[in-house]
Order: C-alpha cells, then structure tokens, then sequence
C-alpha cells in the first residue's frame, strides 16, 4: 500500500481486502471494556479539519487515541487559517512537530494531495472537496460486508446529488473494485457528464430500482436549491424519495449521514432493519484504526517521520486474525 | 519612420545604439514559408532591415557588424504574438515590460501585443499614454498595446474607442473576460465604424462556466470539480459571428479551445464574416487529463479539453480557420499558484516555450509541417495591421536564430519571465531559440551562443 491515502483509486482489492481485515480485528478491541492498544504510542497524528464534520473528525480522535497516539486536531475556526495563512504554511509549521500522520479535510479537490508534497507525513484524505473521501467508501464496505459477505456481484444503487458528492466517487471506485455492479440515479442536472468513466451506469429515474441489491442514498443539500438544480425539495422527494413503498423487502439500505428526513429517505426506511446507517456510523472507528495502522505501522511501509514499527496492534495478540 | 515602427507606427520599445547596426548571419539554413524560401546562406542586416540574401561565404561583413555564426541553425521570420499578459501597471511582482519582452524575445518574438485587463484597465487614452512611454523607457522589443471594450471591462458602458485608437490602442478587447450581453457586442461593433481597429474576444458565456475551474469531461466528473463546458465557448463565438455579419464588423477570437468553436468560425468564414481566430500551445498540445493530478501548472481559462477539440484544433491551425498561434502568456506568483487547484487563478505563461513546445511535439512526428508553423507563429500581428515578418531583402529585420537540434528541458536555466507558471514545465524539448532579432535591433542572445563583431 501507498504511505498515503488520498484516493480508493490507489487502493487494489487487496490492499482494501487487508484494510477490511484489520478493522475486523480491532472491532474486538473495541469490544473490551479498555479500548486501547499501544500500536501508536509516542507518535502523533494531527487532524486538520477546514470544514465542520461530527463524524469523520470524531472517529479519527478516537481510532488514533485507541491507537495510543498523541492527537492534535485542529479546526478553521478560530486557527491561524482563520487570519489568512495558506495552506502550505499551516501545512509546514504542522510538519515542525513531526507528524506520523496528518488527517486532513478540505472544500477543495487535491488538498489532501498537496499536503502530501508539502509534508514528511501520511497523509489521510478526510475530504477534498467533491472529488474523494475515501475511508467513507472503506467503512461503507465494512459494514455492507459484515451484513452480507462477499460483496461480488452485488448490485448497488446510488441515488441522489452524485454531481456535489465524494462519498460517491469514492463509492462508485470502492464497490465498483470490490466486484460490485455500480448504478448511479438522479435528475439530470445533478448527474455529473462523463461519470460514466468511473465505471458506473447512469439512470435517471427509479424504475429499475428493484433490481438493487443495495440502495445507497446521498444526502440532498438545501443549498443546491440555490443553484437551480432542482426544482424543489418537494419535487425531488417525490421522485428519488427512497420509502418503504420503493424500498423491496430485500433490498438494503445505506447512506453516508447526516440523514434529512422526508427528504432523500422516508422514517420508515431510516428505522427499518434493512438500514445500515448505524452499523456505517459504528464501523466509523475500527476501519480508521485500520486505516491509520496500515499506513503508519502496517507492512506497507511508514512515513519515514518518527518510523517505528509497531510489535502488535493488539496488545496481547501477534497477529490479528481476520473476521 | 524610427526602427521599431517597421512593423506599425504604434509599437513601442526602448531605443538603444544597436538599432541600425548590421549584422551579419552567416551560413544559416533559411527558411521563409511565405516566399518558399529553404537554403543554406547570409543575411545581411543594415539599416534595421533586410539588406542582403547571399549564399553561404558570399556576403561581406560591413565595418562594425556584428558577426554571427549560423553553421548548423535555422533561420525564420521572428513571431508576433497577440495575446500576452506584461500584467503592467499593477502587478509588476508577476512581470513587467522588461521581463516580458525578454521572455517573448527568448522565445524568438519580435513584437508582442498586451491585454488591457491591468490594474488599472487600460480604459482610458491617459493609462494608455503612460504605458506606451513606459514601453520606451522598458521594452526590449516592439510592443503594442490594447484597450478595453467596456469601461473597467464591467462589460456595460463602451471606453472612448474612438480617442483610444487616436491614442494607440492597436484593438480592443475585454480579455479574461466576455462581453457578456449581446446589445453591448453589437455597439461596440457599431462603434467600430467609426473607431477602427478589431475586436478582440474571449468567448465565455458566465451562467454557462460558473464557477468552473476545468473542462467539462470525464475528468471533472471523477476530480469533482465545477466545469466549464465547451458550449460555453461556441455558443458565444457563434453569437459574436452571427453579430459580426449582421454590422458587417471585424472580429478576431482568442484562444479558441473547443471542437464547436472553429466549426462556428469555419460557418462564418465561409458566410464571408471578417473574422480570424489564435490558437494557444498549450490547447494544442495539451488535454483535459493533464488536469488530473491538479497541478495549477494546468488550470487556465478557457481549461484544456477533450483528445477530439485538441485534434479540432490542429485541423484548424492547418486550414487556417485559426490564422495564429498565441500563447496567452498569463504570469502569476508561486504563492497564487501554490494552492488549491479550485482557489488557483487560471492561466499559464508560454512565451519561451511557445515555439520549441510545437516544434517538439507536432513539427517532430510529422503532423504540421515546419513552414506551416512559422506561417502561424509570425501571422498574430495581421488581424491587427502589422506587418507579417519575413526574410527577403527590403524588409524590417524580423528574425530569429533556432537550433532545431537543441535539447533543452524547461525552466533548467529558470526563465526570463518573472514568473514560473509554465505549463510545459520540466519537460524535454527539441529547438531552441540563440538569437532574435526584433525591429533591426538583436534583442536577445541565448547566454551559451557566442557572438563577435567584426574588428
């Protein structure tokens, strides 16, 4: 594996195959009544969030704090970005601390790389902008594997704003390596031109919708009113509305959260037993403990910053056995 | 007439003592597509033009002539380029008249002309007068300047054209940004009439490109990002045509990226439309999928297309629907373009690679033909008034020196320019540019080519 994780795209179905692994393994940490293993202990990670986010941000602290890591995590607000300073300085003035890693979410596309060049550290992509957010698409296949098992030939719908969305392309790339038959579904105007090319089909209405294994919505921002790509809420609800009449028996159901309820999803489905909004959520931490052990002290080799080799993420255990 | 009004009155640079002093080329392989021009000989320049063709050894060099030896380089006619940002008054931290006529002279150019989108907009005769003075007192070859169409190129109240060509203005145009409302377009062709000179345009419609920062395609839809569709472009060329022909105007289209684009030109053109169009390098040669690691070495508006508008486009350089290459020369600071690939300001700069970058990757493996690429890089004047650059006796001397052997890689040495922007940074190119002559005068010399006068 790459000493970076920027985009699925430079993840094999292996590398995700050993990263889904590994979470399994720390889900039984995570299970223990002290959820803590030494694997990062003395090494620091800084999260970097430039957009405000409650999950991703939170399940880094916690994945590096159950790794024993120093964190430091740093929000806009109220930092030196807030008066003005560029990216790559804040970026270098982080690096004099010496980061093993630096998670970083941004509203722009190849932030995460950028930092990457300007930095010694492994560098997590939580967000760039529209383009990628790659340990949502590993955290929605941890959960959609431990629901289902092996995820070839599944077929998966996603249906929603594909055009303002990185949980999509990263999902359309991460289902689509797994062996997944990916379609994407919205009104045309939030379909990207050209998606086609991730290796995806592209609908525009739910007709064909029971032929889903897995429907995944995306969350319908308010603000894309704004901009004329749909007409209304009410409109759109009513016609890419996931709800228990559109919804088969046995189909299930995911989306990246936060949910806006009685719009991309009806409350029967959200509380239904074919959702898996919060085992996505609760698979959150373990695949980003995955993440961050792979990168820093897997075999995939380190960052070269404060490189050390961990005896054993477990503890106890030598080798974590897979799920 | 003084030496650098060879080519048009209103071109300005720095007068030095080398102006009239002759030079002799010797044994040089000469090439002018124009007059079929193809063999081995010496020039002679006195007198700030063209005096003498020779075969090789047979012209003599004049007391005080400067002596150059052209055993194993190629001479053409120097280029013109339309379309360049000296980003003076304002921003001189990115380039000034001196580094940018310097870079345009490395790259073999001979005249230039700048875009008025400066700050302040050269929308006023008194901004225009001062820069030309300037361009006396800075500019190392002939350099004309333009003015806006709208005042502040807030595309709703027409500049003083009329005062603004008295005062020099070489054409106008609203670069870097379009004349949005068509009612605005058509006076401004009205007024042409009575001003002269040719519109300038870049075609962009706003509620199209958005805040687009690449081209629509496949790439934007994997990379995220807002996209600037091609109809953004044509849908305005064929709009600005269409009015062109209706006032019987004359209209010249910048940086043309778009397949649609040049069929829109080619549908005027065959209505009998005065219109010519430029090409830039790098949408020559260059396409949406260098934008996919975003480097902002690649973001620039119009964006780099699709593999087909890129082909569209040599087709039309060919034919001669797109009549020039210009580079679009749009200097920008490390700090602007270290940063996000949305937040970056578009535009690259292309002066000293212009040549060598579409000698390499197009002369090279056969898909123009040298002559026909000289044709193109020295016609950028000709929708303006100027005059095109040749090497027969009685002309200005317009010329450059080329080493088409010369491998060089881009930006080893750093630039002439002030800034680094370039989109063909660190590549390898063929051709490489040892001596422009500009106006009569030699303004520029590469460091590694040694020149001596005649004792």
């Amino acid at each position: 594996m790459n000493r970076h994780l920027l985009s699925v795209d430079d993840l094999s179905r292996e590398d995700i195959e050993r990263l889904l692994d590994r979470a399994a393994s720390f889900a039984e940490v995570s299970g223990r009544e002290i959820k803590k293993v030494p694997t990062l202990r003395g090494r620091t990670v800084i999260n970097v969030f430039y957009e405000s986010s409650t999950r991703t941000s939170s399940s880094f602290e916690l994945a590096a704090k159950r790794l024993s890591a120093d964190l430091v995590s740093i929000k806009a607000q109220g930092s030196a970005v807030d008066k003005g300073e560029s990216l790559k300085d804040t970026v270098q003035t982080l690096s004099a601390y010496d980061p093993a890693a630096i998670v970083i979410r941004s509203p722009h596309a190849g932030a995460a790389a950028l930092v990457a060049r300007w930095s010694a550290a492994s560098v997590i992509n939580a967000g760039d902008g529209k383009h990628e957010h790659p340990t949502q698409a590993l955290l929605d296949l941890y959960a959609l594997r431990r629901r289902v098992g092996p995820l070839e030939g599944l077929k998966l719908w996603i249906v929603g704003d594909v055009m303002h969305s990185r949980v999509a392309r990263s999902g359309i790339l991460a289902f689509s390596r797994m062996g997944c038959e990916v379609t994407v579904c919205g009104p045309p105007t939030l379909i990207p031109r050209g998606i086609e090319s991730l290796g995806c089909r592209v609908r525009y209405t739910l007709d064909d919708l029971a032929e889903a294994d897995v429907v995944y919505a995306l969350r319908m921002q308010s603000e894309r009113m704004e901009g004329s790509f749909v007409p209304s809420l009410r409109e759109y609800a009513a016609r890419y509305q996931i709800d228990g009449r559109r919804l088969g028996a046995g189909q299930l159901l995911m989306h990246p959260g936060p949910v806006n309820r009685g719009v991309e999803l009806a409350a029967e489905v959200i509380d239904s037993p074919q959702a898996l909004i919060v085992e996505q959520v609760e698979s959150g931490v373990v695949v980003r403990m995955a993440v961050l052990y792979e990168l820093l002290a897997g075999g995939g080799g380190g960052s070269g910053a404060g490189e050390r080799r961990a005896a054993s993420p477990l503890g106890e255990t030598t080798e974590p056995q897979p799920a | 007439m003084s030496a650098q009004g060879l080519l048009h009155p209103a071109l300005e640079r720095v007068e030095t003592a080398e102006v009239g002093r002759a030079v002799l080329v010797r044994g040089a392989r000469l090439v002018d597509p124009r007059s079929g021009l193809d063999r081995e000989g010496d020039v002679l320049i006195r007198g700030g033009r063209i005096a003498e063709l020779g075969e090789s050894g047979a012209l003599e060099a004049p007391d005080g002539a400067e002596l150059v030896r052209g055993e194993g380089l190629t001479a053409l006619p120097a280029f013109v380029d339309p379309h360049v940002h000296l980003r003076t008054p304002g921003r001189e931290d990115e380039e000034d008249l001196d580094s940018g006529t310097r870079a345009a002279s490395a790259g073999g150019y001979c005249a230039v002309i700048a875009m008025p989108n400066t700050e302040p907009v050269v929308d006023s005769a008194p901004v225009l007068g001062a820069l030309r003075e300037r361009a006396r007192a800075e500019a190392r070859i002939p350099t004309g300047f333009t003015a806006a169409i709208t005042r502040g190129q807030a595309g709703q109240d027409l500049t003083e054209m009329a005062e603004l060509a008295d005062a020099g203005a070489f054409a106008f145009t609203d670069d870097g940004l379009p004349v949005r409302s068509a009612g605005v377009m058509r006076q401004a062709l009205q007024y042409q009439k009575l001003a002269g000179r040719t519109l300038a345009l870049h075609e962009e419609e706003p509620s199209l490109s958005r805040d687009g920062a690449m081209h629509e395609g496949a790439a934007s839809a994997a990379l995220g990002l807002a996209a600037i569709p091609s109809v953004s472009e044509s849908s305005m060329v064929a709009r600005d045509v269409l009015l062109a022909r209706h006032e019987e105007g004359r209209i010249h289209v910048q940086h043309v990226s778009a397949r649609e684009s040049v069929e829109a030109i080619e549908r005027g053109l065959a209505d009998g439309v005065e219109v010519t169009a430029e090409a830039s390098p790098h949408h020559l040669l260059l396409t949406e999928d260098h934008v996919r690691e975003l480097d902002t070495h690649f973001k620039m508006n119009p964006p780099l297309r699709s593999e087909d508008d890129r082909q569209a486009l040599i087709d039309g350089l060919r034919s001669g629907t797109l009549s020039c290459v210009a580079t679009d020369h749009a200097p920008h600071s490390p700090e602007e373009k270290e940063q996000p690939f949305e937040l970056a300001p578009m535009g690259v700069t292309g002066l000293e690679t212009a040549f060598s970058a579409l000698y390499t990757d197009l002369v090279e493996p056969g898909v123009l033909d040298l002559g026909l690429l000289v044709e193109r890089m020295t016609s950028g004047g000709e929708p303006f008034g100027l005059e095109i650059p040749r090497i027969e006796p009685g002309a200005p001397a317009n010329l450059c020196l080329v080493d088409l052997g010369a491998e060089w890689e881009v930006g080893e040495g750093g630039y002439e320019s002030r800034s680094a922007n370039c989109a063909f940074a660190g590549r390898r190119l063929r051709g490489r540019v040892r001596l422009t002559v500009a106006g009569g005068q030699v303004a520029y010399r590469e460091r590694s080519f040694a020149v001596g006068a005649v004792r």
